[in-house]
């Protein structure tokens, strides 16, 4: 997966929040080891104390857990790994429901879009 | 900040009558990478300058590691300059030769291993080479010694884009993590994402230093964005076309 980064936020905040999809997508499996920050940051073409920030902030947030001497790792805790897929999930929701109805659509005709494009897309 | 690299007090320089720093203050700490930024003629090279110990200043304090630039800061500081001073007949191993001779710290495996990474063939004749492979050479041979501050004055000027990432991971690979980078530049965008702090500075003040998140967290905007509204060239009275 590539990195993506944006011009007008935080480049840690981005960071972080790529690494929590590897993580709730299952690239980064619950009590896997995480690459090494300069090898991340590399990867990235970020500062490394860059990365270093936004693998704290995953700590924060219980998706990581440091161990000094293995590195670190993802949480072996997946209740909290499924936490963070359903609020993900539930904001992207969230956004699509909201651009939709921009454009002038009804609960009942997002319904039946979603079923058109899964047959047919 | 007792444990600073780089400390400037009152540090000014004039140049005959004309001013080209006037009373910079400014502190750097260890294992950073600063980003020194400026429309031309602001004072970025000068000040580089006087922190390799090319310059004196004409007034204020400067010191590196806690001492005045001499002979025990040149041993820490690994300098690049704006333009190239070797002799073109020679080769870059010649010029490998040479580093290893002055400089203690210099890793003549590592520079061989970067060459090769930058597709750089250290037995052709400086003289032979394009521009932007003579700035990769230089590059390499800056980058080889274990600094503590590494003095890059506009180090991805010459080279295409994709050479650009490529010699910005080169910094951000072989940099020691106790040294800092101090690089200078215009070509903001490109550089942005590899940067701790930035120091804008202006008529030979600094105008600005923060940290880039700092900047993107406050204005909204990248650094690149924020130096095009801040220098942003007021066209002509009646410039109308």
């Amino acid at each position: 997966m590539e990195w993506k980064l944006t011009d007008n936020r935080p480049i840690w905040m981005q960071l972080s929040e790529q690494l929590t999809r590897r993580i709730v997508a299952g690239q980064y499996p619950p009590g896997a080891k995480l690459p090494a920050v300069r090898e991340l940051a590399a990867d990235a073409g970020v500062n490394p104390n860059t990365m270093q920030r936004a693998l704290a902030q995953l700590e924060n947030d219980g998706l990581a857990v440091s161990n000094r001497t293995a590195g670190r790792m993802v949480t072996e805790d997946a209740a909290v790994i499924e936490a963070v897929r359903r609020e993900l999930a539930r904001k992207i929701t969230k956004e699509f429901l909201s651009a939709i109805a921009d454009l002038g659509y009804t609960r009942e005709d997002v319904l039946a879009l979603l079923k058109e494009e899964e047959e047919h897309g | 900040m007792a444990d600073s690299l780089i400390c400037c007090r009152g540090l000014s320089k004039a140049y005959g009558q004309r001013p080209a720093l006037q009373g910079v203050d400014l502190e750097l700490g260890r294992g950073r990478i600063v980003g020194l930024l400026g429309p031309n003629g602001s004072g970025k090279t000068t000040l580089i300058k006087i922190l390799c110990g090319l310059l004196r200043p004409t007034q204020g304090t400067v010191t590196v590691d806690g001492q005045a630039p001499g002979v025990y800061t040149k041993s820490i500081v690994s300098y690049l300059p704006d333009r190239m001073y070797f002799a073109d007949w020679m080769k870059a191993t010649d010029l490998f030769d040479l580093f290893a001779d002055f400089y203690a710290d210099f890793d003549r495996q590592k520079a061989m291993d970067m060459c090769r990474s930058l597709g750089v063939n250290p037995a052709d004749r400086i003289k032979t080479m394009s521009k932007g492979t003579k700035e990769k050479v230089q590059l390499v041979l800056v980058m080889a010694r274990k600094a503590q501050l590494y003095l890059l004055d506009e180090p991805i000027a010459g080279v295409d884009p994709a050479a650009r990432d490529f010699i910005m991971n080169t910094i951000l690979t072989n940099y020691n993590e106790t040294g800092t980078v101090l690089l200078s530049t215009h070509l903001i965008s490109d550089i942005e994402r590899v940067l701790d702090e930035v120091v804008f500075l202006q008529y030979g003040r600094v105008i600005l230093h923060n940290s880039v998140d700092n900047i993107r967290e406050q204005e909204g905007k990248s650094v690149d964005a924020l130096f095009r509204e801040m220098f942003r060239a007021v066209p002509m009275e009646g410039g109308r076309f």
